[in-house]
């Protein structure tokens, strides 16, 4: 499995070079679980370890075969515990181990909150640098697929708000791929957002061909640098994680109404790319902000803040947010209401103060 | 469910595997009395379960014992004088702390708190560095690589999961590590304190979980914390033996701890020892003893120094001479010499080294809060060399 292309056997006859592996429709579940083994292939200090990631293969299956590929001792279930996980998690970092913990549950990772900020995030300031904490902390999150209570929050702004955390959250099954094998790599703690209802959409990709570009080093740098996901002239649309698909789909309905709406993804959002987000409203000179999460004290909010002391001259309108209603996620049925629809996205762009 | 041993586990109790279910549970309880062998008044009281320590050793652990009461008397000194902004004295439980030290090999690791001081710097770390936390230059001072101590924990009991993790990566790569972990009693209450016991006994890691009873976490007495009948008791819900030791009693810690230490080494899993011992001062120097506790109840406790029954042990047995106790008494005075200097010399802070380790690089957000911070130093500077004060002259921008 460590090979990369296959020594063919003798006498066969070689393939054809040109003919490239055909693309497959690829689930960002699956992304995600390929770049797991192939950071698990590459380097033996990588383990993997939460609640029923071992056999099951995790809730979501993004486990999937680890086990039984790596071994009960790089992919192991441990007691249902988060602090215990996250705990033990730094103990194996400070001792060698590049520990990829899965917390089950956005909501479900609250246990461990005190070892997140207290320790994973602080550890390397607290000794000056010289304990570096490479750990990842998987969290399935955020809404849209209809769960119950305390599986479906949005809890990026309280990882965001800590000092010493990278925060991630990947839109596309290629950066679900490319941002976890970086996030693996990376010396400094990430708290890697996966949102869930995003695990089952697909996208033509040959997983093998995203390996052999990440292990050349061929793959651009994902952490700390947003992505233009669909250019435009007329306004911007700032997004992240599960809110990326909608932005993309409310772009895709203003162009019918004859507006060119640019759609920016931030892939992460800590360290934060003002370059690439105050570039774009600069040239458009009108933003939103679209994000699952309440707005009140938001990532949201921060990203208006800094694009508002920015971009303040070329603006045109004030940079509104289309976010999550101030209150608890709904239950299923009522999820749709505070979810940002296409509409509201569209409506928060025609208010910004158009002249024609 | 009447059959609730869990027999699976049963091969992960070590010496407690073999026998009907009953009898391996019983073999997890701790003594009904902590082991002692040296009475307060410094008679030998003899444990068949656990042998004297030798002379040789004994009387090593002695001088680290008067190193660690000078180290204490010393750092409290330098509150009064302003040195340090803070320290949690161990004055009382030096036993415990050098015990603590002393049952571990180079390759092992210590997990300290923050009353742990005298720990740290019995296992080697250099005391100024394991000062730097309580006179504020920084948060931790040392490398904790470099002699296997981790920082010493402020939040309670979350060290002890980070102990099973140094412990089971060392058990994934085949090394013979043994991780001990230190905690206060009132740590025990801590959800941490659970976790971390049950995944070590899950992950059957050699970690010794040392509990350093003194009866009080801050004002709060232990039987406000549990009702078990020990702290010790606790193991045997996570399948695991507890044991309980006279914390002021230097040869039974060494003898507990050592074997618990070896147990752990020779492959037979976590265990938790309950050292009772007494903080014989207030929980820091900012703390008021005398609203919770009696003068009676402390004075009952100076009758079993840790230090006064091991050197009435010594001296009877003849292994503590005269120039031995002066060569521990200069030992100890040069160790507090190095201290005062030490703290009694300005140290520089450096402001801009905020920024520089939060990530292993900076991201542009703190490169920018850098530069501000640079431009204000600057601009102070510049002010104090025109002769004119430089928040003066920010406020008048």
């Amino acid at each position: 499995m460590t090979q990369t292309t296959e020594a063919p056997a003798p006498g066969t006859t070689l393939p054809d070079a040109g003919a490239a592996p055909a693309p497959r429709a690829t689930t960002f579940a699956k992304a995600l679980n390929a770049a797991l083994a192939d950071a698990m292939e590459a380097d033996a200090a990588v383990l993997m370890f939460g609640e029923d990631v071992g056999p099951l293969g995790g809730v979501f299956r993004i486990t999937d075969g680890l086990t039984a590929r790596f071994g009960e001792e790089r992919c192991f279930d441990t007691p249902l515990a988060e602090s215990g996980i996250m705990g033990m998690a730094v103990g194996m970092a400070m001792n060698g181990m590049k520990p990829v913990v899965e917390m089950q549950f956005d909501a479900f990772a609250y246990p461990a909150f005190e070892q997140v900020v207290s320790h994973v995030a602080k550890m390397p300031n607290r000794t000056k640098g010289k304990v570096r904490l490479p750990i990842v902390i998987r969290i399935p999150y955020a809404g849209g697929i209809g769960g119950v209570e305390h599986h479906c929050d949005s809890s990026e702004a309280y990882y965001a708000h800590t000092p010493g955390l990278t925060v991630l959250a990947p839109a596309t099954v290629r950066d679900a791929y490319f941002m976890l094998r970086e996030a693996i790599a990376s010396p400094d703690p990430v708290v890697f957002l996966e949102p869930k209802k995003l695990y089952w959409s697909k996208e033509e990709v040959d997983l093998a061909e995203l390996r052999r570009t990440y292990d050349d080093g061929e793959a651009p740098r994902r952490i700390g640098r947003a992505v233009v996901a669909r250019p435009g002239t007329d306004a911007t649309l700032i997004s992240y994680g599960p809110s990326v698909p909608t932005a993309l789909a409310a772009a895709a309905a203003a162009a019918e109404e004859g507006r060119s709406i640019e759609v920016i993804d931030l892939r992460s959002i800590v360290p934060f790319d003002d370059e690439t987000v105050c570039a774009s409203v600069r040239r458009t000179g009108r933003a939103v902000v679209v994000a699952e999460a309440p707005g009140f004290a938001s990532v949201a909010s921060e990203i208006v803040a800094r694009v508002q002391e920015r971009c303040f001259h070329s603006l045109a309108a004030p940079v509104l947010r289309v976010t999550g209603f101030d209150i608890p996620y709904p239950s299923p049925k009522l999820e749709h209401f505070y979810l940002p629809s296409v509409d509201r996205i569209l409506d928060a762009v025609d208010s910004l103060q158009w002249e024609d | 469910m009447s059959t609730a041993t869990n027999e699976g586990r049963g091969r992960r109790m070590g010496g407690a595997a073999g026998g009907t279910p009953s009898t391996a549970a019983h073999a997890l309880l701790p003594s009904p009395e902590p082991v002692q062998l040296v009475d307060p008044e410094g008679h030998p009281h003899p444990d068949d379960r656990y042998p004297l320590p030798d002379g040789d050793r004994l009387l090593g652990a002695y001088g680290r014992l008067i190193a660690g009461r000078r180290i204490n008397d010393q750092a409290n000194a330098l509150v009064r004088q302003g040195r340090l902004a803070v320290y949690p004295s161990s004055h009382g439980q030096e036993a415990c702390q050098v015990a603590a030290a002393v049952v571990l090999g180079d390759e092992d690791w210590l997990f300290p708190t923050y009353r742990d001081t005298v720990a740290v710097i019995t296992r080697g770390v250099d005391p100024l560095e394991v000062l730097t936390l309580l006179r504020g230059d920084w948060h931790a001072g040392y490398d904790p690589h470099e002699h296997r101590v981790a920082t010493q924990a402020t939040p309670l009991a979350t060290q002890l999961l980070h102990a099973v993790g140094v412990a089971h990566a060392a058990k994934l790569r085949g090394e013979s590590t043994v991780v001990l972990a230190m905690c206060g009693d009132g740590a025990t209450s801590e959800g941490d304190f659970h976790e971390a016991l049950n995944f070590a006994a899950v992950f059957h890691v050699p970690v010794v979980f040392f509990v350093q009873n003194n009866e009080f976490a801050i004002s709060v007495p232990l039987k406000n914390q549990t009702v078990a009948p020990s702290l010790a008791h606790k193991a045997i819900g996570y399948g695991m033996p507890g044991e309980r030791v006279d914390g002021n009693d230097l040869a039974a810690l060494l003898a507990v701890l050592g074997a618990a230490v070896d147990r752990a080494r020779d492959g037979g899993g976590p265990s938790l020892v309950e050292a009772h011992t007494y903080r014989m001062q207030a929980h820091t120097n900012a703390d008021d003893a005398t609203r919770y506790r009696s003068a009676d109840d402390v004075e009952r406790w100076v009758l079993k120094d840790p230090i006064l029954r091991m050197r009435t042990y010594l001296k009877t047995l003849d292994l503590l001479t005269e120039e031995s106790e002066q060569a521990f008494a200069a030992d100890a005075d040069a160790t507090a010499a190095v201290i005062r200097k030490g703290l009694n010399t300005e140290v520089e802070v450096n402001p801009t080294e905020l920024f520089e380790y939060v990530y292993t690089e900076k991201t542009s957000q703190l490169r920018e809060q850098a530069a501000l911070l640079r431009e204000e130093l600057a601009r102070d500077a510049d002010a104090a060399a025109a002769g004119t004060d430089g928040s003066m002259e920010g406020d008048q921008r």
